[in-house]
């Protein structure tokens, strides 16, 4: 469903709407969800340093969410991922939430839950490559790469050059 | 993983448990030291032996992983009215909790339970037998001493680990013998020849020897040194060295620190200074003491992360935490 011409401009296009949203690049910090969320995470630090000229090293990181999940007890043990928060913390802060696929909204609340563990930002944000419908809580967006209207039964892949080799997005059938 | 009554596991099991518990430690830097996972579960801590350190460590990590956590211990329960391990366990069971930690005097205590209750149990020591999260916050300490913040992953391949005492009748040189040859380590168990097992002085175990002079094993400059605490009082009436004999032969000195270079030091507590090692070695920035201490609460965190967080846990010695799928 896309390329990676296609998510690399989206990734630009959701850095350039994150400053206009923020007037700015003033007390930005990126927080990706693992896995894939993280590398998106550092990709846009990228494009923020690139555009603005500040340094973004020090205001990305990763925000695990296994422990605040709300289906441990019915799968099978999850393995947690590292949290890294940048040194000068959350408090105060306009917290990014960076993760790839929005779905059922469950993995947005807890993370929500999660970075209430960690301080208090003065605002948090979303931003997800690819919005495929189906919430199943009253959580949205701020940042969309790209609407991708699915059915349940579907499989959305999000395949990243960090992780998987190259670049891609896409829809199966649920049979695969 | 459905219970924890042995240190013997295969080395994956061990690495995702310490990559477990490495995620757990985070938790020690927070100002809110508490994480839901485990939320409306109930652990009890049944202590039929006196134990200050691992009981309130066990607490701890249940409480900072939001169970309810209560303790039971020997004296004042109906276990002194002269009620059975069974009927204990069995009555405990129907009060609904969802976990048992049991530290016992009796070896194959734990592993009884485990059969009679059908809820998952933790081995906190039993008798002579194993110790099983000592073992792994062993392995945890010396992990983060040699590879800081790049433990994630790795193991201990190569690592030269002597441990000193009464072999023969620790549990926590049992379950370390078995878990760090596990992950590579070789382990050498050094102690006067009464109190050494007789199948460890004949080197039987892969990974595994005993070697009764200290001096020696100090000049193969180890590089690690477990001091276990000694327990004369345990011995009265059998062969057994003094304390003076102990000193001369088995303690470390303030000479023998010298000699030994830059060994990590270990200890399980609680330490008899002057007995074991010496005042200085306690306090050298080679011992790593306190934090064993610490990395005890996030190994056990992981334990009952591992046991209590799903109602389908993998089965045993398949890998006992899954990946991140979605």
């Amino acid at each position: 469903m896309l390329g990676p011409d296609e998510i690399g401009r989206a990734l630009t296009r959701i850095a350039h709407e994150i400053l206009e949203a923020n007037h700015g690049a003033d007390d930005l910090v990126l927080l990706g969800i693992p896995t894939r969320g993280v590398h998106l995470a550092q990709r846009l630090a990228d494009r923020l340093a690139d555009i603005t000229g500040i340094g973004f090293a020090d205001r990305v990181g990763a925000l695990d969410v296994t422990m605040h999940r709300d289906d441990l007890r019915g799968r099978p043990t999850r393995a947690p991922h590292p949290t890294r928060v940048p040194a000068a913390g959350v408090d105060d802060r306009v917290v990014v939430l960076v993760d790839d696929v929005l779905y059922s909204g469950r993995t947005i609340r807890a993370a929500l839950d999660a970075l209430a563990d960690l301080g208090r930002p003065r605002a948090v944000r979303l931003a997800a490559l690819v919005d495929r419908g189906h919430r199943e809580l009253p959580i949205r967006a701020d940042f969309v790469g790209k609407n991708l209207p699915s059915a349940r039964s579907e499989h959305v892949r999000i395949l990243l050059e960090e992780v998987d080799g190259a670049d891609a997005v896409t829809i199966e059938d649920g049979a695969a | 993983m459905r219970h924890l009554l042995t240190a013997s596991m295969p080395r994956d099991e061990a690495v995702a448990l310490l990559d477990l518990a490495e995620d757990m430690h985070q938790i020690q830097d927070r100002e809110l030291k508490k994480l839901p996972a485990l939320r409306g579960r109930t652990v009890v801590n049944l202590f039929f032996e006196d134990s200050t350190r691992t009981r309130s460590s066990f607490e701890i990590a249940g409480k900072w992983l939001s169970a309810d956590v209560i303790n039971v211990s020997g004296k004042g329960s109906s276990v002194s009215k002269g009620e059975s391990l069974r009927d204990t366990g069995l009555t405990i069971a129907a009060m609904g909790v969802d976990g048992v930690v049991v530290r016992s005097g009796a070896s194959g205590a734990p592993a009884l339970l485990a059969d009679w209750i059908g809820r998952p149990v933790v081995n906190a020591g039993d008798g002579t037998h194993e110790h099983p999260t000592q073992a792994l916050l062993d392995a945890f300490a010396l992990r983060r001493r040699i590879h800081g913040d790049a433990a994630r992953g790795k193991a201990l391949d190569g690592v030269r680990v002597a441990i000193v005492g009464d072999i023969a009748h620790s549990r926590v040189a049992r379950s370390n013998a078995l878990l760090l040859p596990a992950l590579g380590a070789e382990v050498t168990l050094v102690g006067p020849p009464p109190l050494l097992p007789p199948a460890a002085s004949d080197g039987t175990r892969l990974g595994v020897r005993a070697e009764p002079s200290l001096d020696r094993v100090i000049d193969e400059r180890p590089d690690a040194m477990m001091l276990l605490r000694v327990q004369l009082e345990r011995q009265a009436g059998k062969v057994a060295p003094s304390a003076a004999e102990y000193i001369t032969g088995w303690s470390l000195t303030d000479e023998r620190l010298a000699r030994l270079g830059d060994a990590h030091l270990l200890h399980p507590g609680p330490m008899n200074r002057g007995l074991e090692l010496s005042s200085r070695a306690a306090d050298s920035d080679r011992s790593a003491i306190l934090e064993q201490v610490t990395a005890g609460v996030s190994v056990r965190m992981a334990v009952l992360y591992a046991l209590l967080a799903s109602d389908h846990p993998a089965p045993d010695h398949a890998s006992s935490v899954s990946g991140g799928a979605r």
